[in-house]
């Protein structure tokens, strides 16, 4: 891998911001080069939000991108507006618990990530975002799960330190579907 | 060398300052560098400085001139907007030669505008819009690690000329993250050693020779005020050799040059090396320094250039400066975006290669 451009997108309090901060992190550890770069205005919870995160081997030039090697999209609004964002044979990660239209696009890999429902098989609807962001490493492998792994550790410390095993279960959570 | 973290842009600004010396901050919040304030109202007070959030802009910069008079070291932030609000202010620390580091996080305009990144502040920053004739070094990082370097190196250029420092960031640089490497902590002055770090400051500690300081911008005399202002441009005039700053590649043996600094310059890398993929040659002349312009860089374009492209995320401001360092050589055109649009690096290649195309007739 020389270089990845992600994009992360739904709404305010889904956690779509952390989601494109911890894989930067992850990056970072790794050495690699890596950039953030969030939509920012008069936002809120229920608001729309979206990130770009880049990833590679060499310097980046721009933090901003026009095509992406991955969408993440966790609400209808963020699929109507950004599948087309995707690149010919990129990814597109779909939180198929919300969002129950198809993509129209036929020359791109999409995978169902139902991360409500799966949070709730874990028993916490707080951890979806996690689960997402498991399924953007496992099907991009942008970054190691040891890195991840390694991000959660630095971010929950003190009296958090209990929800690394909460957040890594959930972060190993979605299995990539075999390949037919 | 320090372990790099990854910050945001606003945040790695507020603390490069602070690590550089800056020990009073005034300011009042503006999107897109809020978490300036925020950042340094968290962090001064525990590390012995002081933050204070001023009623308005013009509060914060007539703080800032009060506090620079005294001999502190001192950081202003604000966006677009806020900094029109400080041009007043501006000229007055000029005259009065008052050293500050100010951070300019632009934004979109004219008027309230919008929040979005914008570069049409540059006539603003490199022009002044306080009255008389002054001048004030501006530099343009297009990283966050440049930013945090000009930044952190800002409150020794102040006090050296003894004039305000404005470090001209835009939107994308303030809310972006980026791994960085964050420089030494400078230990703050000693107040009971600005006496003798800066001779001409109030300091009212005591000593006769101090307290006949007088640190002012009114000159009622011309005689006097004409003197000042001569000497004045002579430190300027010195500040135009000394701090000159850009980077340029590829520009001797180019088809044609993309003039761009700050987060444009970042774009304008990559419609490069687009363009270099389709077999035209670009060179990248990114002025970091705005004022002084480097003209000088110009003289290195090469006699295949057919034409040198300002681009802007304004209507064409940097361009007249771009126009008196190509002078007659060559044709100077512009692509620009505005309101806040930013150009992909495809679209900024596909319009060079269409002007580059057009002027060399092809």
């Amino acid at each position: 891998m020389s270089s990845q451009k992600l994009f992360f997108a739904g709404s305010g309090g889904q956690g779509v911001i952390l989601m494109g901060q911890m894989t930067t992190y992850a990056a970072m550890y790794e050495g690699k080069e890596t950039t953030y770069y969030p939509s920012y205005g008069p936002e809120m919870r229920g608001g729309t939000a979206n990130c770009t995160v880049v990833v590679s081997d060499r310097p980046i030039s721009c933090p901003l991108i026009y095509d992406a090697d991955c969408v993440v999209a966790m609400n209808l609004p963020s699929l109507i507006k950004f599948e087309q964002m995707v690149k010919p044979g990129g990814i597109l990660l779909l939180n198929t618990s919300i969002i129950s239209q198809r993509p129209s696009r036929g020359d791109i890999t999409v995978y169902d990530v139902p991360v409500n429902e799966l949070a709730r098989d874990i028993g916490n609807a707080r951890v979806a975002n996690m689960i997402m962001l498991g399924a953007l490493v496992r099907s991009t492998g942008v970054v190691s799960r040891g890195s991840v792994v390694k991000v959660m550790e630095k971010t929950f410390t003190g009296s958090k330190a209990r929800l690394i095993d909460l957040n890594v279960s959930a972060f190993d959570f979605w299995k990539m579907p075999q390949r037919v | 060398m320090s372990e790099k973290v990854l910050m945001k842009g606003n945040e790695a600004f507020a603390e490069a300052a602070i690590r550089g010396g800056c020990r009073f901050y005034f300011g009042y919040p503006i999107t897109p560098q809020s978490e300036i304030p925020e950042y340094m109202s968290r962090e001064l007070p525990g590390r012995g400085g002081t933050f204070l959030q001023a009623e308005s802009e013009l509060g914060a910069i007539n703080m800032a001139y009060g506090a620079g008079a005294a001999g502190g070291s001192v950081f202003i932030s604000s966006s677009s907007p806020g900094i029109a609000l400080m041009q007043e202010g501006m000229s007055f620390l000029c005259s009065a030669e008052v050293p500050l580091v100010a951070l300019n996080v632009s934004r979109c305009g004219p008027g309230i505008g919008g929040i979005q990144p914008g570069q049409a502040d540059y006539f603003q920053v490199t022009r002044g819009g306080g009255n008389g004739d002054y001048r004030i070094p501006v530099f343009a990082p297009s990283g966050i690690q440049e930013a945090v370097d000009l930044l952190y190196g800002a409150p020794e250029l102040a006090d050296k000329w003894r004039n305000p420092v404005m470090i001209f960031a835009d939107g994308v640089l303030g809310q972006m993250m980026e791994p960085v490497t964050l420089p030494e902590q400078r230990p703050f002055a000693d107040p009971r050693d600005i006496r003798t770090r800066k001779p001409w400051a109030i300091t009212g500690y005591g000593d006769d020779d101090a307290r006949k300081n007088v640190v002012k911008s009114l000159r009622m005399q011309p005689d006097e005020l004409e003197i000042h202002v001569e000497t004045l441009f002579e430190k300027y005039a010195r500040a135009e050799r000394e701090l000159v700053s850009a980077e340029s590649a590829g520009v001797e043996d180019a088809d044609a040059v993309i003039v761009a600094f700050g987060t444009m310059a970042r774009i304008a890398k990559e419609a490069v090396d687009i363009l270099s993929g389709r077999g035209v040659s670009v060179g990248l002349i990114r002025p970091i320094s705005l004022w002084p312009f480097p003209y000088g860089e110009f003289d290195k374009i090469g006699p295949r250039a057919k034409v040198v492209i300002s681009a802007e995320l304004s209507m064409g401001q940097m361009i007249e400066d771009v126009r008196i360092g190509v002078g007659k050589r060559l044709p100077v055109r512009l692509i620009h975006r505005t309101g806040g649009m930013i150009p992909s690096s495809l679209e900024l290649a596909d319009r060079a290669e269409a002007i580059y195309k057009e002027v060399a007739g092809r």
